[in-house]
């Protein structure tokens, strides 16, 4: 797999596309800066919503078993997946035992973790994503490239593109209401004939055993409704204590997410519908690693709403596919190398350390210093490079040496004045290849001190 | 008022000009400055690249060698920013950590322990103020544009003391406090993206009508400044201890 620097360069390297894909992101920040700026309580709200995620984590195991209990009292039936291969395989049983060939799915980060679509593809069961983002990235065979918005890095002439070729749609459409209601008759046809209906969990609610699902499209209530049988699946880290909590949440996820007030769609469930079936699936897969880890617990207060994503100038820059994780840009870099230090190594290091997406988070994870964190732990482990950890050994023994730092820092400004520039641009290219050289003073601070103040 | 300046390591090496200026303005001030040779550098760059345990000393060094200091000046907020909010991590159980309140930016040290309200001097030109990430998100010198519109403001030492110069006009660019894309390792490990973000930064400014372009941090303005040079754009980069210098010369 490509590292970060080399997968962002050629994303970079269209300039007029990473510049369309930031100002699109940009202005999705700037949205959730007007919703966010009109509550008086804003950062009220972070702080509650920090406070209740950090209290249901450290008492998991005891919400999880009440949530438990409250589901199966309401007539769910709940599933325990140690990691996303017993995960799929209890979502293919439940579908095999129900004889289930299409199903419908709206948007779940946890399914793409476990890598659910493939799975079930592959026993014959077709699986059609319902939210139009993810309908167009799944069309195109590719994984989403930004979680709440997963086609953000499409511009609307290829999704014509995509429609006409794949759908029978009239070629060259970009009107983003054609390609919707395009998009809509070919949904319906998948929505009515879909035999089991699979959606993610934004909320669970331990007191009442009920959770919630948010969308904009309604294509979760849509994909449960008509069928009999509802297979949900969340993460552990999905539950919040009581129902009273839930406000705190709904209202910081759609600002965060879209600038929007509140979803158009919060849709609670509570048991089976009359006849039906219904299907938990809570998936551990690596969490109660992350719990345990102290250093990384944090990032499980996580609630997906994708504003760190959009207000990263690195994420923005560099586009979703260049992080190569299931969850791109800075909480993608906290929580992917916990699955895969080696493969999602240069991720922590993709970051400029600014910590705006601490300060937009709100649920008050301190991302920047969870990527510090990930940094030391990495290089450590060697896995940032084999000479990483010597070089900076070697730099740090150095700069506790002021006489050391004198002299060679002095010999390396001479050699380099006297080389020609372009020589001096060769030796420092990874700097010079972006901008120029600053202008080498003859002497250091220290020593023009010493030779004018002498003290 | 006697100071101890710290003088970031690259500014020692590469541009001791910004010190100067610092040592300027603080002696203008009526400080008496010193400077203890055996300084060299907070750790930062080691600690943000991915080695705590090369910073820890070099932590450590810095406490021990400003152990007597009433105050500590520096002419860079990331540095202040190391020391503050990063060496209670780093060291862990170090009571020389629990208040590192005497060490301070070079403006937030005149507004806030000083007490100077205008600077003196005229510095008639359009400039643009760069707020450094880590001045602005980790020492709160300034109002983060992510954050709520209720919270308590935040004061701005640079700003203050930039806008009370005679003849001066502190331009305002297109998304004011993003980040210039430096980042110590990053600006060599992800050189591509932080090209792009510093050639942003200089358009808005730019497009702003910024003559000079300014900031508490010379790391971002060594990037800002190569950047803008690499693009040909006529922008005089200035950190600013060099504008209070310059305006009361």
């Amino acid at each position: 797999m490509k590292s970060h620097p080399e997968a962002a360069a050629r994303f970079a390297a269209n300039e007029a596309r990473a510049a369309w894909h930031d100002q699109a992101l940009w202005f999705v920040r700037t949205k959730r800066d007007r919703a966010a700026h009109r509550l008086p309580e804003w950062e009220a709200l972070r702080a509650s919503a920090a406070e209740i995620k950090a209290h249901t984590l450290d008492h998991l195991g005891a919400y999880l078993e009440q949530f438990e209990r409250a589901a199966i009292a309401r007539g769910a039936q709940v599933h325990w997946a140690r990691d996303a291969a017993e995960h799929n395989r209890i979502v293919a049983g439940i579908l095999a035992a129900h004889g289930v060939r299409r199903a419908v799915k709206s948007k779940s980060m946890l399914t793409e973790e476990c890598g659910l679509n493939p799975f079930l593809a592959a026993r014959g069961v077709e699986v059609v994503d319902t939210d139009l983002g993810e309908r167009i990235v799944q069309l195109r065979r590719e994984p989403p490239s930004h979680i709440v918005f997963p086609a953000i890095h499409l511009r609307r002439g290829e999704i014509g593109a995509l429609f006409h070729e794949q759908l029978g749609s009239p070629a060259g459409l970009d009107d983003p209401d054609a390609l919707t209601a395009v998009a809509r008759t070919h949904l319906r046809e998948k929505f009515l004939a879909a035999e089991a209906g699979i959606t993610g969990v934004n909320f669970a609610v331990a007191e009442t055993g009920g959770f919630v699902v948010c969308t904009n499209e309604g294509n979760a209530d849509l994909g449960t409704a008509l069928p009999p049988l509802h297979v949900a699946c969340m993460g552990i880290e999905k539950l919040i204590p009581r129902l009273e909590h839930l406000p705190v949440f709904l209202r910081l996820l759609a600002r965060s997410a879209t600038g929007q007030a509140i979803t158009a769609y919060t849709s609670h469930f509570h048991g089976p519908a009359p006849g039906g079936e219904l299907h938990i699936v809570i998936v551990d897969n690596g969490r109660s690693h992350l719990l345990a880890s102290g250093a990384h617990r944090d990032a499980l207060r996580c609630i997906r709403c994708g504003a760190c994503m959009n207000t990263c100038p690195v994420y923005r820059r560099s586009g979703g596919h260049s992080y190569g994780a299931t969850v791109p840009g800075p909480i993608g870099s906290v929580l992917e190398p916990s699955r895969d230090p080696a493969r999602h190594a240069s991720l922590p290091f993709a970051c400029s350390l600014c910590g705006s997406c601490r300060d937009v988070c709100p649920v008050g994870i301190d991302l920047p210093q969870q990527l510090l964190a990930w940094r030391g732990a990495l290089v450590r482990a060697g896995h940032a490079g084999r000479a990483r950890r010597a070089t900076l050994s070697l730099v740090g023994g150095l700069l506790e040496r002021p006489a050391l730092v004198s002299l060679l820092g002095g010999l390396a400004r001479r050699i380099a004045r006297a080389l020609p520039a372009r020589w001096r641009e060769r030796l420092t290219a990874p700097w010079s290849r972006e901008r120029a050289l600053p202008e080498l003073p003859a002497h250091s601070f220290r020593s023009q001190w010493r030779q004018q103040r002498g003290r | 008022m006697n100071i101890a300046l710290f003088v970031p390591c690259y500014v020692d090496q590469l541009f001791p000009r910004v010190a100067w200026a610092s040592v300027a303005v603080l002696e203008r001030h009526g400080c008496d400055v010193s400077f203890d040779p055996a300084q060299t550098c907070c750790g930062q760059a080691l600690l943000n690249a991915g080695a705590p345990d090369a910073a820890r000393p070099l932590a450590r060094r810095f406490l021990e060698l400003f152990a007597r200091a009433d105050h500590v000046v520096a002419p860079s907020a990331s540095c202040v920013a190391t020391v503050r909010r990063h060496y209670a991590h780093l060291l862990p159980g170090d009571p020389r950590t629990a208040d590192l309140s005497r060490v301070r930016e070079l403006c937030e040290f005149l507004v806030d322990v000083l007490g100077v309200e205008r600077a003196p001097g005229r510095f008639a030109h359009r400039v643009g103020l760069h707020p450094s990430c880590h001045g602005l998100r980790e020492l709160h010198l300034g109002q983060g544009s992510e954050r709520g519109a209720s919270e308590v403001a935040h004061r701005d030492p640079a700003r203050q003391l930039l806008a009370s110069l005679d003849g001066i006009e502190i331009v305002e660019p297109a998304r004011p406090d993003e980040c210039c894309g430096f980042g110590g390792a990053f600006a060599v490990g992800e050189s591509a993206v932080s090209g792009q973000m510093g050639r942003d930064r200089v358009r808005a400014h730019r497009a702003a009508g910024a003559e000079v372009l300014t900031a508490t941090d010379v790391s971002c303005l060594a990037h800002l400044e190569g950047v803008a040079r690499r693009a040909r754009e006529p922008l005089r980069v200035l950190h600013v201890a060099e504008i209070l210098a310059e305006a009361s010369a």
